[in-house]
């Protein structure tokens, strides 16, 4: 088994986890779907610049084995970016739980419990 | 450069009147003639070269490489053009402040009037095709405001909507239209294409950008099918309608046309498309208006007519036809310019436009009515008034015209076209000013004042001495136009009142004595026309709209019938398709890059990474127990950064996710903590095959990439520049700071505006509905006794300086080894939150000595001001410097300014980081409070303890 094998699975495992989390009926689902989507992106983007081990992209004069410093560049503010982005559909949800009572997403409407009508003649 | 003046000049009266909004009218209409007047002036200047046959250009790059220049280019025919609308918008400007009543918004109108005024001369005098688009765009725009520009009215609104939606509609195929003309040329400026006409009119493109083309003058100029927004538009003020619909943006279209006839015209499919829709609309506008009674309506029909009639013109395709075409374009400009100040001076007198509630006004309003009759016969064609001429001329053309085949039919038409035109002007004449007087009037009319009579008589003015002295007045004029129009091909322009005669002479009598005749019978054929029902454009344009919205809503509320699964399905569905697709059509080969044996270690950790998500999927409805699992992902996609060379991202992901654990912790204290079931196991299994389809897809796309060997990354140029010229060996921390400092900076303005929707969605949830909902809210969950426990509140409390210290550590060395910003800011911020968790929101909010939005604010201030500096030294924008320096003790240390950017971003992450976690505490604790909370440090503080004991 190869590293890459190792990466590119778990790549594969964690976007299918995220899709089908973030398919579920509920807010904090989706929310756990996003982070892991996150998981993945950030992995794939990171491949990009090809696995290296022991090689962390800090400049030596007359190194010509480096790892490729760009795409970590792009993952660093990606990952802080990601956070931004759960926060903000944790908060999402949260205020949408206060303010309607309930947590689904799947467009369908909780029923209310029924009210006793005070008009009504036994 | 005047040239540029010549251009701009009333945009700048717009600016200065909107500014004065406020001031006197006089003072208004002062500052919006001038632009008029200044401009009129440099045309003046420009005359001589000009209309010797020259064209004066100015040409300067704005965007080179998409060919859009600000070219401006003034000849003869962009000349006579712009005199137009310059010296008729002066008289509007005057009339206009005499017309429109003290309760409206004087300077409001003249600003949008100057606004249109510029767009028009835009359209004339720009010399690039899509500064000209630029401009045509900004007719319809500021001619929709102007139509509705009394807003509260339902007619205004709604003219003003029809007419955007049908310009601005054929305005989008102009853009095609010219798109295209400028491919075929190679160029977008107009000159170019003026010279590339045969390799225009030969491209197999033509016919298509001819048609596209054509909609956008046919919408402009009102042309059949597309006339009738036009009277619709009559909803405006008295003045736009006099401005727009008589001189200036209807011709628009039609100018294009004369624009384009050297390179368009001459080919069979512009003569059958042009000249028919042009006597179509000729013939049936003007039948329309003679059946129409609102005074302003007769002349909006009336304006389709002649609208139809010089599109018919320049569509006959000969140059001849053409130069009578320019010709008339003048002609009808001053004739029916002066009759729509007319119909609105009897508007404004006697309080009605209805022509059936109107006659004899003559006698009240003798001024009024002198130029009203004589506007209208040259509107009529009647001799010797300049209409005369050039309709002459006009049925002179048509006699000579064969229409598939058949030459009997242009003429047979025209004499039609003209005959009803001779009809309607005399109603306007004998119904309005002559004939009976009714028993009163709404008002008591008499003659206006001074200003709203001299425009419109200064123009009659015109239109008399044009028919008297065709040759001294108009030649110089309108030779040079038509030799613009006809690339000088045009037979010698011979305006004259007796052409001896001929043809046309014969049928312009017979058209006068039918009109007349016509006229006599008015009230039968009214009858007649009345019977029967022709269908209501208007009322097809609503109800196509009606309808177009309703499919637009149902499309809508298909997709989102407020499921976010429905949306998320169909995006990873297309997602997963659009892969596919691509894999089927390119093939999917693995690479044959080398790979790295995985050594045992690795293999656990990847063993325990797909545990975790399995876990967190089994479980997903156990939230407590999720959030270990997924900080257990988190955890090994840290190690795994560590092990493949990426330590900057282990520290960011690792930072990153204790902070993300405490704020779905936080946020989980207020949700429901296990939910039941909502999906269905058929719901399940097909999400779990999406799911599958996706994971494969992205799997196999990662393994495709990571098993080929990089081609040329443009990261060598990092690498090797980085410590040359960022200063820094920690390539990453440069490229963050330096080489793509941008990117960063408008990272960290995302971050800040994520913290401030945080603040903004979460700061009045305490209120309304969802407060109610707070207040009410129980805890769901046994809690521990001991809520601030003293080792958890020492430990912080120590750990607050050591934090902040290795956050300080990490912040320095951030350019030469692993480190920077983004993690000096997270590993700062946990160490504070670890206090609000330790003691408590309210302990530790009294504690805290700066505002969240301020270092949000003060980090994207600094890291602006860093990436600005570079300017003063002429260096790109976020360019770094750098230098080493010696101390005594410390020794030789390095400073670059792009360690002042990472301090703006550090303060950004810290200020964004905090500010959402804080937030949601702060709403956690507003439930959470008793009364006899007293918030300490800890339960049980020792300090007390021992005063107790003592």
């Amino acid at each position: 088994m190869s590293i890459e094998f190792l990466v590119a699975s778990a790549i594969g495992v964690l976007t299918m986890a995220g899709i089908y989390l973030c398919l579920r009926g509920r807010t904090f689902p989706v929310v756990l779907g996003l982070a892991m989507l996150s998981y993945a992106i950030n992995l794939f983007l990171f491949a990009i610049g090809r696995l290296v081990l022991n090689r962390p992209p800090l400049y030596e004069k007359g190194l010509t084995e480096y790892t490729d410093p760009l795409p970590q560049a792009l993952v660093l503010t990606a990952i802080v970016i990601s956070f931004g982005m759960t926060a903000l559909a944790v908060v999402l949800a949260l205020r949408n739980f206060l303010e309607t009572g309930t947590d689904q997403v799947d467009g369908v409407v909780e029923a209310d419990p029924p009210r006793p009508d005070p008009e009504a003649r036994p | 450069m005047h040239l540029v003046l010549l251009m701009l000049l009333p945009f700048i009266g717009a600016l200065l009147t909107s500014v004065a909004g406020r001031a006197h009218r006089n003072m208004l209409a002062g500052i919006a003639c001038t632009p008029a007047l200044v401009g009129l002036l440099l045309l003046a200047l420009l005359a001589p070269s000009v209309l010797g046959g020259q064209a004066v250009q100015f040409r300067a790059d704005w965007v080179p490489a998409l060919g859009l220049d600000i070219s401006v280019r003034v000849d003869a025919l962009g000349w006579l053009f712009a005199a137009l609308i310059l010296g008729i918008g002066l008289l509007i400007v005057i009339y206009a402040r005499f017309y429109l009543p003290a309760n409206e918004p004087m300077g409001r109108f003249l600003a949008l009037l100057l606004l249109f005024q510029g767009a028009m001369l835009g359209i004339s005098l720009s010399g690039n095709l899509l500064l000209l688009l630029i401009f045509w765009e900004l007719t319809s725009l500021s001619s929709f405001l102007l139509i509705g520009f009394r807003n509260d009215k339902a007619e205004g609104r709604q003219g003003a909507r029809m007419a955007l939606a049908v310009t601005g509609g054929g305005g989008l195929a102009l853009i095609a239209g010219l798109l295209l003309i400028g491919q075929i040329a190679g160029s977008f400026e107009l000159a170019d294409i003026l010279a590339s006409g045969d390799a225009i009119r030969t491209s197999p493109l033509y016919p298509v950008a001819l048609v596209l083309f054509l909609l956008g003058c046919f919408t402009k100029s009102a042309q059949f099918p597309f006339h009738f927004w036009l009277p619709h538009a009559m909803a405006a003020p008295t003045p736009v309608s006099a401005y727009l619909h008589s001189a200036t943006m209807v011709k628009a279209g039609v100018f294009l046309l004369a624009r384009f006839w050297p390179v368009l015209a001459g080919t069979d499919l512009w003569f059958y498309l042009v000249s028919t829709t042009g006597l179509v609309t000729m013939v049936m506008g003007a039948a329309i208006a003679l059946f129409r009674h609102d005074l302003k309506a007769i002349l909006a029909y009336s304006t389709v007519s002649h609208l139809g009639l010089l599109t018919m013109l320049f569509g006959f395709g000969t140059p001849a036809a053409a130069m009578v075409g320019v010709f008339h374009l003048l002609n009808h400009a001053l004739f029916k310019a002066a009759l729509f100040m007319n119909a609105g001076i009897v508007d404004h007198e006697t309080g009605t436009r209805d022509i059936r509630l109107l006659g004899g006004v003559a006698g009240l309003m003798p001024i009024t009515a002198t130029l009203g009759v004589i506007a209208a016969a040259s509107m009529a064609g009647l001799p010797p008034f300049g209409g005369f001429l050039s309709k002459e001329m006009m049925l002179e053309e048509t006699a000579h015209i064969v229409w598939a085949g058949q030459n009997w039919a242009v003429p047979l038409l025209a004499v039609i076209g003209a005959t009803l035109s001779v009809a309607y002007s005399l109603r306007y004449i004998f119904h309005l000013y002559l004939g009976q007087r009714p028993a009163s009037y709404p008002a008591n009319p008499h003659d206006p004042p001074l200003g709203l009579w001299v425009p419109s008589a200064v123009l009659v003015a015109l239109t008399v001495l044009v028919g008297l002295f065709p040759r001294t007045l108009t030649f110089d004029l309108i030779a040079p136009a038509a030799a613009v129009v006809t690339g000088g091909t045009a037979p010698p322009f011979k305006p004259a009142l007796w052409h001896g005669l001929s043809p046309a002479l014969g049928m312009s009598v017979l058209a006068v004595i039918i009109g007349a005749t016509l006229l006599r019978r008015h009230g039968l054929l009214q009858r007649g026309w009345d019977a029967v029902r022709l269908p209501d454009a208007r009322r097809l344009f609503e109800s196509t709209v009606e309808w177009m919205v309703r499919c637009a809503d149902t499309i809508t509320r298909t997709i989102h019938n407020g499921s976010l699964q429905r949306q998320l399905v169909l995006l990873f569905i297309v997602a997963i398709i659009l892969g596919a697709v691509g894999a089927w059509t390119g093939g999917y080969t693995p690479g044959t890059r080398a790979t790295i044996a995985a050594p045992p270690v690795a293999v656990v950790a990847w063993l325990l990474l797909l545990a975790a998500v399995a876990a967190v999927v089994k479980v997903q409805r156990q939230r407590f127990l999720t959030l270990i699992y997924i900080s257990v992902i988190g955890l090994i996609v840290s190690l795994a950064f560590v092990y493949l060379s990426a330590p900057d991202l282990a520290l960011t992901q690792i930072s990153v996710e204790i902070v993300t654990i405490l704020l779905l912790l936080l946020a989980l204290n207020l949700l429901p903590k296990i939910p039941a079931r909502v999906s269905s196991n058929g719901r399940r299994l097909r999400d779990g095959m999406i799911g599958l389809a996706g994971g494969t897809a992205t799997g196999l796309a990662a393994w495709a990439v990571m098993t080929r060997a990089p081609n040329d990354p443009i990261s060598a140029y990092h690498w090797t520049n980085s410590y040359a010229h960022g200063g820094g060996t920690n390539v990453v921390n440069v490229t963050l700071v330096d080489f793509r400092a941008f990117d960063t900076f408008g990272e960290i303005i995302v971050l800040g505006i994520a913290a401030l929707t945080i603040f903004a969605l979460l700061q009045p949830a305490t209120r309304g509905v969802s407060g109610r909902r707070l207040r009410e809210w129980v805890a769901d969950l046994p809690r521990s006794p001991e809520r601030h426990p003293m080792m958890f509140a020492v430990a912080a409390r120590l750990l607050l300086p050591l934090a902040t210290m290795i956050g300080l550590y990490i912040f320095l060395r951030g350019h030469n080894m692993p480190g920077g910003g983004f993690i000096a800011g997270l590993v700062v911020s946990i160490a504070m939150l670890m206090q609000y968790m330790a003691s408590g929101f309210e302990w530790a909010d009294q504690r805290r000595q700066i505002d969240e939005h301020l270092l949000i604010g003060l980090g994207v201030i600094i890291a602006a001001l860093t990436g600005l500096g570079s300017l003063f030294f002429h260096a790109p924008l976020f360019t770094s410097s750098f230098g080493y320096f010696t101390l005594p003790l410390i020794g030789t240390f390095e400073l670059a300014t792009a360690m002042f950017f990472d301090v703006g971003v550090a303060m950004t992450v810290i200020g964004a980081v905090m500010l959402a976690l804080a937030e949601l505490s702060h709403v956690a604790q507003r439930v959470q409070k008793e009364p006899d909370d007293d918030e300490g440090p800890m339960d049980i503080d020792p300090a007390t303890l021992r005063e107790a004991e003592a």
